[in-house]
Order: structure tokens, then sequence, then C-alpha cells
């Protein structure tokens, strides 16, 4: 099986989408001649002409805006917002439309769109290039949340995406385009080639949405985690040695409830991390659903490692990003309670 | 540095507010006939006048003169007086369904039935609007029927958007009417992208984009025209000046432009101004841009002189903040007079079958509304299912959403 990264992979997925359905177009900022600036469209355009793989203005309300105008007709647009950081501008568009045309309109139209975006800091990006602001479309009924934290899953989850009826916002950690990322940034990543899930089928795949995978099994504790954080709750269990149970949610909306509940029930305990904020946070949504469904099932309260509340800072990086060490620390606390 | 005075900021004012005297001397018309009609290829270049002046067919005898006149003969004519007229009559009853508590909200287009009515005849089969709430007569003229609007205006058991929807935020594809949003502007862009997508499947089918004056203050009327003048997408873009939007002038969006349809000369888009209240000029100039964008050549942007006769909704009140006799001293006069006053002129007409017709257009909307109370009004008789609430906001549902409609019990 061939290796890919996870740029190689998400270009794959595109490929493929667009090879079987003429409907697929593919659009952005420097998507077109020169594939993006992350390359995840490199040579699409070369592959199927200027018209389903083009350049567009710097206007993301524009991108999506015309988008959803597509997906009326009957197209099935996937577009890049060049940074998760970007996606404002478009985010009436995304919010008061894309979601919500199926149900406004009974059916008669829909918005079957993808919209991609590298997400997530640890690249000295700044609060402009480093941003997760998955919770802000959690929120928003009528749409899907995707965050993959490998090739494999970022292919047949995007695969799925574009198959999808209905606008799905696609995560891409883009810590994570190169190696498996946990937070050690002292040290080299490990790249892809050299782990397991950078073994990725050439050809046509899906990963269902909506389905959370367990990464790592464990009896102690549940880490909830998605994107770089489960590697980073990977780490945080191999150096505190706590035999954690970490699931890698993948799909946020609409989320794996079941997964997560028969996880917590068995170990008792549940850790939340991402790298987003903490104030309303999607962490907090699920501190919420677990402590509804498994209540008496809890020996300790539920735990969240987050980003702190400000924004995402330069020099401080490190101070700023949940690393393995923050993680740890929460899962000694949770057993200890 | 010392010699200059304190700055102070320009906030415009109308010319006149409540208690004063309407005055629209400063609202040029061109005399009717004499704007010239460019061939649907001219360069952009050569017609920046057009977004400056105004394309008038109707002169003020009720003749039809000048190189816009000409395209439709007495029954085309007598059926676009008949659509204006449905909608004049269509907006009176429900207007007076929403004081009997029959629905919560209307919207009429007093004044301004000639836009949407006479555009909708220029398009096809299969073209798609994407309106703005106050451009019904598209369905009207398109042959949506009546007995739909209504129930969707009534939110009863038969409402095609099964009571989802604020009243009159209308839905159908099949109508070429893309389902209204009721957030201002949005819609601007996706009849760009709508308008693409057919480029990109070498369709034959071009998309209109409807918005209003002070919406294109909104960065999607922006958006809508930097990428369709950028892929040259087979668009009509149409801003209805009303003069008002809720209660601001149209000074406020306007700012220092002149007019609305320049704004389309920095896009190298064409841009052309037309009389909103003269039906042969806006079904002229609509055919002109459809068919610009079906020849490929790109988008149009038109900009309808009009006046928002009524109140912006049921929920407002002029009076507040214009003079009440303001839309009687407005230039333009009434498209529905106009337009019967010039077929009586051509002979294919008379004030008494006037009459007869207003009280025939009146009966069927009657008609029509009787048949849609059968299946209940906002208050009373059948609703859409509380079911019906929790469909729809995916293709599947998924599994919080059942859980949540069984917690509600349905």
């Amino acid at each position: 099986m061939p290796r890919m990264t996870m740029i190689e992979a998400i270009r794959s997925a595109i490929d493929i989408a667009m090879e079987r359905d003429r409907r697929v177009v593919v659009f952005g900022e420097d998507v077109g001649y020169f594939g993006g600036v992350f390359r995840c469209t490199a040579g699409l355009q070369q592959k199927y002409g200027r018209t389903r793989c083009f350049d567009t203005p710097i206007s993301e309300l524009g991108i999506v805006g015309t988008a959803i105008g597509m997906a009326a007709y009957g197209l099935k647009p996937c577009v890049e917002v060049q940074f998760a950081d970007y996606v404002y501008p478009a985010y009436d568009q995304i919010v008061s439309e894309a979601a919500r045309i199926r149900y406004r309109s009974n059916g008669q139209f829909t918005c079957p769109i993808v919209i991609r975006m590298p997400s997530g800091g640890g690249i000295f990006g700044g609060q402009t290039h480093s941003q997760s602001p998955e919770a802000l479309f959690t929120h928003v009924c009528g749409l899907k949340v995707v965050v993959p934290s490998n090739p494999r899953d970022a292919k047949g989850l995007l695969i799925a995406a574009i198959d999808d009826p209905d606008p799905v916002i696609f995560f891409e950690p883009k810590r994570l385009y190169n190696g498996p990322f946990d937070g050690h940034h002292e040290r080299p990543v490990t790249p892809w080639s050299r782990h397991p899930l950078g073994e990725v089928d050439a050809g046509h795949f899906t990963v269902p949405l909506g389905k959370a995978e367990v990464r790592r099994k464990g009896d102690s504790v549940t880490v909830l985690a998605y994107g770089t954080m489960v590697y980073v709750a990977e780490a945080a269990a191999e150096e505190t040695g706590i035999d954690a149970e970490i699931i890698d949610l993948r799909t946020l909306l609409p989320l794996d409830l079941d997964c997560i509940v028969e996880s917590v029930r068995k170990t008792g305990r549940c850790v939340v991390v991402h790298e987003a904020t903490l104030t309303s946070g999607f962490g907090a949504e699920l501190a919420a659903l677990v402590q509804e469904h498994c209540f008496y099932h809890l020996e300790a309260p539920v735990g969240r490692v987050t980003g702190w509340d400000t924004p995402y800072p330069h020099a401080q990086e490190w101070d700023y990003f949940p690393g393995p060490a923050r993680v740890g620390e929460a899962l000694v606390r949770a057993m200890e309670a | 540095m010392d010699d200059f005075p304190p700055l102070s900021l320009h906030v415009p004012e109308p010319e006149v507010r409540p208690g004063g005297t309407p005055d629209f001397s400063n609202v040029p018309i061109p005399r009717a006939g004499s704007v010239p009609r460019p061939p649907v290829d001219v360069d952009p270049r050569d017609i920046r006048d057009l977004a400056f002046s105004i394309i008038r067919v109707l002169n003020r005898e009720g003749e039809a003169v000048g190189p816009w006149s000409g395209l439709l003969c007495d029954e085309e004519l007598l059926e676009g007086l008949r659509h204006m007229m449905t909608l004049r009559a269509f907006d009176a009853r429900m207007l007076m369904a929403q004081r009997q508590g029959k629905t919560s909200f209307y919207m009429q287009h007093m004044g301004e039935e000639a836009v949407s009515c006479a555009f909708r005849k220029a398009l096809e089969p299969g073209d798609m609007n994407f309106p703005t709430y106050r451009q019904a007569g598209l369905l009207i003229a398109g042959g949506y029927p009546m007995v739909d609007m209504m129930n969707q205006i009534f939110s009863n058991e038969a409402d095609p958007l099964k009571g989802r929807q604020l009243p009159i935020m209308y839905s159908s594809k099949e109508h070429g009417f893309f389902s209204i949003s009721g957030n201002l502007g949005t819609q601007f862009v996706q009849a760009v992208g709508w308008a693409m997508a057919s480029a990109i499947s070498n369709d034959t089918r071009i998309a209109a984009g409807w918005i209003g004056d002070g919406s294109t203050a909104e960065s999607d009327f922006h958006a809508a025209l930097v990428f369709a003048s950028t892929y040259r997408a087979p668009v009509v873009l149409n801003i209805v000046n009303n003069q008002w939007a809720i209660s601001t002038f149209q000074g406020i969006a306007r700012g220092g432009s002149g007019t609305f349809a320049a704004r389309g000369l920095g896009f190298g888009i064409p841009a052309l101004r037309v009389d909103g209240n003269d039906y042969l000029a806006v079904y002229a100039v609509a055919r002109w841009a459809v068919e610009r964008a079906r020849r490929n050549l790109g988008p149009t942007l038109i900009e309808y002189v009009t006046y928002r006769v009524g109140a912006h909704s049921t929920s407002d009140d002029p009076s507040a903040y214009r003079p009440k006799d303001e839309s009687e001293a407005w230039p333009l006069g009434d498209p529905v007079i106009r337009l019967k006053n010039h077929l009586v002129r051509r002979g294919a007409w008379s004030e008494e079958r006037h009459r007869q017709a207003e009280a025939e257009v009146m009966d069927s909307v009657i008609a029509a509304q009787k048949e849609a109370e059968k299946h209940g009004t906002l208050h009373s008789g059948g609703k859409p299912s509380v079911r019906d609430m929790f469909e729809g906001v995916y293709a599947e549902m998924p599994p919080h959403l059942r859980r949540q409609r069984h917690q509600a019990g349905v």
C-alpha cells in the first residue's frame, strides 16, 4: 500500500472525487495554477482544466457564496479557505445560508459543499494562522464538522464529505500535514512514511462521517480528542504510564456519542482535550454530554485541557499549546480524584 | 497646519421629512425615448453614461417611443398588465389577511409591480432568480399558483415549506425562484455562483440576482460584482432602488457614487439605469441583459429607479420618517396606470375593460384565498406537523436530532 503525507492523502481524495464525478469543482485562493499554499490541490488544474479547478479573488465570502449558488445549480463544490483564521468573512454565508437552505426550501434546494481549511497551531503562525474555530461551526444546525488526524482518515473522510448531501466544514490540522506531531516541539516529528496511518489505499474508499475511532485501548480514563491532540494525548499516556483510552472523535457534528458513552462507562473517568480556547469550546459540549449520559459511572470530575482564553500568541506558542505535560497532569488529576 | 479648521462628519439627510413638502426636483428625469440602445456586445466603456441616465419608453402621453420600444405586442402587454394587477390585488388581500391575524407578517409591492413582472417575461424556462422579498411578480408572472403562495403565507398544512419560513419567503425551484433568505444581500453572490455553474456545465441557462438599494452596502454585493466580472458569469444583477431601506433613505447606502448603477463601472460591468415604473422599459432592458448573458458576453448591472409606495412591511409605519404624500409626488408615476394608459392609447384596452378586469382579478385572488384557507391560517385550522420541525435539517436525521424529537414527544 502506498504511503502518503496528509497533504498527499487530501490531494488523492480530491483527485478521486473529481475523476468519479464531473460535478465536483475545486476553487479558492492560490488553489488553481499553483495548487494551494499547502499544495493540497497541486496538479489538479493541469489534470481537470481551469473550469473545474481555479483561482479566486481574495474573498472568502465570494468563495463560499458562489459555492452555495453552484450547489443550488447541482454541482458539488469542494472549496478551500486558505486558513481557518480567514473564514469569518464567509461566516454569514455558511451559517445563514449553506446550513439552512435544505430546511428553509423543504429540500427543493440543497447545499452539498465542502469547505476545507487548515486549522490549529504549532507552526509559529501567530494569531492569524493558528486558530481552531470548530466550536463556531458545531453550534450551527445543518452543518457537519470533520477533523481528521491522519492521512488515511483524511482521505476517507474527505471523499465521504464530498459525497455527502449536506455542507461539511473540513478542518485540516496543519501541524499534522507532514507527521503525527505529539506536542514535543523540541524533537523532530516522525514522518507519515514511517507511521502505520500513513499507509493509504491509492484508490477510492470512505471513512464514514459521524463515527469515532478508539486510537488507544485503555481501562483507566477516557480521553476525548481530535486532530493534533490525539497524538499529544498518546504521548501523555505513555509518559505518565496511565492506561488511558484515547478516542479520536474524527467527526464533531454529528458526534459519535455511543462510542464516548461506552468508553466512559467502562473507565469512569474522562478528560477532554482540544487546542481551541476553553470557554464555550467544543469541550464544554463534550463534558455536558458525558455528565448527562455517564453521571453515575463517573469517579472524577470531567477534566478539560485546552488552549488558554487568549488570542493565539506568537512567541509564547508552546506556553499556549496544550502539550503532553498539561494533558498528563490532567490525567493524573483524574486518576487521583 | 494651524490653518485647518476642525474636521466634521458628513451624515446625509433626505431632502424632506414628515411635515415637509415632497420635492423630487433634484431627481433628473430624461425624456422617454432619449437614451440610445447599444448592441448587446458593446464595450462597457462606451456606455458609461447609461449608468447615470434613466432608460424610459412610455412618455407622459402614454406613447411608447425611442430605440427601446416596439418589443411587445398587444397580447403580451395585456398579459403583463394582468400580472401587475394580480400582484396588486394579491397584496391588498394579504395585507388585510395579516390585519385579520391570519398571518404574522406581510410585505407588499405597491409601486414596484413592473420590476419583477416585466423582468420575468424576459427569462426562459430553466433560468434561475435569486430574489429578495419584494419580487413576488416573478412567481405571479411565472405561473406559480397563488394558492401555494397563500399556503406559505398562512403557514398552513399545505404550506410547501412546512411552516419553517417567515411568510412571503417563498421557494420554487420549478419556477426558477430560489429560496428567499431574509438575510439581506446573501443571494446576490449565490446568483453569480449559479451562473458560473451553468457556464462550467456548458449549459444555456442563466441566473438573475436581486438586491435592494440599501443592501448594496453589504459585502455580498461587492463580492458578487468581483466574481461576476472576473469569470464573466452569465448573470443579470438587478438593483431595485425604491428610495427607502425601511426608514433609511437611499443616500445612506449610495454615498457619493451618484447612482447605484455606477457601482458596476469600476468592475467593467455594463451598467444601466431604467425607469422601474415603466413596464416596457423594464422588459426592454431585461431582455438586453438576458441576451448578453445568454450569448456568454457576461454580467449586466441594472438599477431600477422606482418608489416604495407602501410601508416596508406590516411592521413598519413610513409616516414616521417621510411625508405621507411623498409617493404622489414621485415623478415616475404608477406602473399599472401607465401601462393601462398606453394600452388604451393603442386601442387595445379601455377604462371600462380595465374596471372589469380589476373585478375579475380580485375574484380570482379571493377564490385562491378561499381555497388556501381551507388548509388553515396561522392560528386556526390545519397546521404543519411539529414532527416536520425536526425533518430536513439534514438529508438524513442524525442521532442527536432523533433523540431531541423523541424528547419533544413527536
